[in-house]
């Protein structure tokens, strides 16, 4: 049994994989000749064998099997295809028409984002003041940002690069050179001492060589804190482009890993597919359930080798209850460093019904209030100041608790 | 020949019978890309919660085919000496002292001399390239999001190509290149052009059906109505909105404890009392308190009942 590369099998494993790709599974064309391998490899037997071949050879990522699925029901829905597929194997068989890849595509998308915006109804509940209120309703919205200007960028660039955070550098157990390492290089020193033929021995040692940890990043979008949302973004796309491991997810009423959107290089193209993804924009907050969520789902996988997370919201939750402590809590004991930014919050005036700040305020390692904040310079040096301000904080905080 | 070398399966029926003949109890999906790797000489990348059983196929695989396994177990701060190879550093020195005694000064070939296999130590990596009698051995690689990110790229050689670079020596070849397993419990995202050049599973709870199965082949004595009310208990507890669900391994576990505790079927104070063999975490074992497991084990029994 052979495959040859103008064959029906071959063409159509091609448009699948250009379906899979348009579903958003990265498939490059190493995995479309790795495809072809495995089938001839594999032979095309009954449906599951040729569903896990291909699976084995197109999907890298647990969270890909899904769309994976979807794709290959819509793709090779008809259930006398495979039997054309082994006849187009053979030479004398009629070809069968491929099925066109651009409506696969098309209706992977669909079944992707069928299902969303159900699990969730949209509450009736009446806000009066946009700002320093929250709700729980879910409203599910697009936004738009302004577009970067270039001075706005290269200011991003430059304050970015005084960002000093608290626990900048942790230790590896990696070592690198370093003439007062107390440990000794014996690769090195026998080099060393090669160049001299041998006769003299020179020391060479080693210490430990130090990394910045990863930084993950949660951010409130909820309508509250919407004024600066743009900021944010950008501010963490900076963080993203100049640092190795930053990872980001926003949460308003539901929690979105949006650390691949942020990677593109141009800043607008990163918050453009940032706001592709998400659909929470300026709508309610829940804080508990979303925490919850992150600690359930990804708080095992980013929050490994000395984790800081950044944690960024008013703390405005509606119904904060034992729940939001909880998560809180599990959050504070997984990571190396929880940081509470808050932009909103002022020391004076405030009441009662801010209980969520109370709640989460008990599980924080430090608190950054920043009374006005315009710039990204302002939010650096919030962020990079050890002492002054969060001592204020550190009192206010013993005043509240 | 003195030794009898088992083929490599050649189909997907072959290589779900050879893991069933080892106790291996697997699904039609992980038999396929067992044999899609073996077949294509790729290596096989293995990601799933702890305690499913991803180190276990290495194991079998070597037993079965008769090959020696070769285990790098990884961890934060491994590094080239540890893990490819190393100089035999003292052996080096020895030897300038020697050639220097006898008056041969040529640096050259003095430094030719050092850096020869003799003093080379190889290191689990380096060893899996070496030639054996039983054919290329099992290469497992073991949890891999352990080591640092840098550590990734050391293996993209020998994954691709089946060779490594030694700069003082040259590169050194498989002739044939071993079967290499990786595993990864995703405690986070391994690079992409690592596993581009992997076959992927994901491996996931068994189903009831299967986790019975795995049950009576791995705890030989157990009784029929305690090894359904385990499956059944756990597969239950999965559902549960736990922090840690409990794998296969804990399963084995539970019912090997209960088996030599000489129950003979569950009940909520056994549960309650034996709940940490299952459950890893405080607050997971203080949701799952007396009256939840009986509720529980009340469902269980009611699943059961139907199902006879």
């Amino acid at each position: 049994m052979s495959v040859s590369p103008d064959g029906r099998l071959a063409d159509n494993i091609v448009y699948f994989a250009r379906a899979l790709r348009a579903a958003g599974i990265p498939v490059g064309p190493g995995s479309v000749l790795d495809a072809l391998e495995a089938v001839k490899a594999a032979g095309v037997g009954t449906r599951e064998d040729f569903y896990w071949t291909l699976h084995a050879v197109f999907v890298k990522r647990h969270e890909h099997s899904l769309l994976f699925e979807q794709a290959f029901r819509i793709f090779f829905r008809r259930r006398d295809y495979l039997d054309k597929v082994m006849s187009a194997m053979l030479p004398q068989a009629p070809p069968s028409e491929p099925e066109p890849p651009k409506a696969g595509a098309q209706r992977v998308a669909e079944a992707m984002f069928s299902g969303l915006g159900e699990e969730d109804k949209p509450k009736t509940d009446v806000e009066i003041d946009a700002r320093l209120t929250v709700s729980d309703r879910e409203v599910l919205q697009r936004k738009d940002f302004a577009q970067m200007s270039a001075l706005e960028i290269a200011q991003a660039r430059q304050a970015i690069k005084q960002l000093v955070l608290p626990l900048n550098e942790v230790k590896t157990r990696r070592l690198k050179p370093n003439s007062r390492g107390r440990v000794v290089d014996l690769r090195r020193t026998l080099r060393a001492s090669m160049k001299a033929g041998g006769a003299l021995i020179d020391l060479q040692t080693l210490g430990p060589r130090t990394k910045a940890p990863p930084i993950v990043a949660l951010v409130d979008i909820s309508g509250s804190m919407s004024q600066y949302t743009r900021l944010f973004l950008h501010f963490l796309h900076a963080v993203t482009d100049a640092r190795k491991r930053v990872h980001t997810f926003l949460f308003g009423t539901r929690l979105t890993n949006v650390t691949r959107a942020l990677k593109q290089k141009d800043p607008d193209e990163a918050l453009e597919s940032c706001t592709a993804s998400v659909t929470d924009w300026s709508g309610g907050t829940r804080i508990g359930t979303s925490l919850h969520l992150f600690n359930k789902l990804w708080a095992r996988r980013v929050l490994t080798q000395g984790a800081i997370v950044l944690l960024i919201t008013d703390g405005l939750e509606r119904d904060p209850d034992d729940r939001l402590a909880f998560e809180m809590d599990r959050l504070q004991r997984s990571c190396r460093r929880l940081i509470w930014l808050n932009p909103l919050l002022r020391f004076e005036g405030f009441e009662a019904k801010a209980k969520g700040i109370r709640t989460m305020v008990q599980h924080v390692d430090e608190l950054r209030p920043i009374h006005s904040l315009e710039s990204m310079g302002e939010l650096v040096r919030a962020l990079s100041a050890d002492g002054g301000q969060s001592n204020e904080a550190t009192a206010w905080l013993k005043r509240v608790a | 020949m003195a030794q009898k070398q088992v083929t490599l399966p050649a189909s997907i029926d072959d290589t779900l019978k050879l893991l069933t003949g080892a106790d291996y109890v697997a699904d039609r999906s992980l038999a396929t890309v067992l044999f899609l790797a073996l077949k294509m000489g790729r290596p096989l990348f293995l990601e799933g919660e702890a305690g499913v059983g991803k180190t276990e196929i290495a194991k079998v695989l070597s037993a079965t085919l008769g090959r020696k396994l070769i285990r790098l177990q990884c961890y934060e701060g491994l590094d080239v000496a540890a893990a490819v190879y190393e100089w035999n550093y003292a052996g080096q020195m020895i030897a300038i002292r020697l050639a220097e005694a006898e008056g041969a000064v040529d640096r050259d070939r003095l430094s030719g001399d050092i850096f020869s296999e003799k003093f080379l130590i190889k290191r689990p990596l380096l060893q899996a390239l070496e030639p054996d009698t039983a054919g290329a051995p099992v290469l497992l690689i073991d949890e891999l999001d352990r080591a640092d990110e840098a550590f990734e790229a050391f293996l993209l050689e020998v994954l691709a190509d089946g060779q490594v670079t030694i700069p003082e020596l040259g590169t050194v070849k498989a002739e044939h290149p071993p079967i290499v397993i990786i595993t990864s419990n995703r405690t986070r995202e391994i690079h992409d052009a690592l596993k581009r050049r992997c076959l992927y599973h994901w491996v996931g709870y068994p189903t009831a059906e299967r986790e019975l199965t795995i049950v009576r082949a791995k705890v030989p004595g157990i009784g029929r109505v305690l090894s359904e009310q385990v499956v059944g208990f756990v597969q239950m507890l999965r559902k549960e909105d736990l922090f840690k669900a409990p794998g296969v391994a804990e399963t084995l576990d539970w019912a090997t404890a209960l088996a030599e505790l000489d129950v003979a079927a569950l009940d909520p104070a056994t549960i309650s009392n034996t709940l940490g063999v299952l459950l890893k975490y405080q607050d997971d074992i203080a949701r799952i308190d007396e009256s939840k497991a009986s509720q529980l084990l009340d469902e269980v029994r009611a699943e059961l009942r139907a199902a006879e």
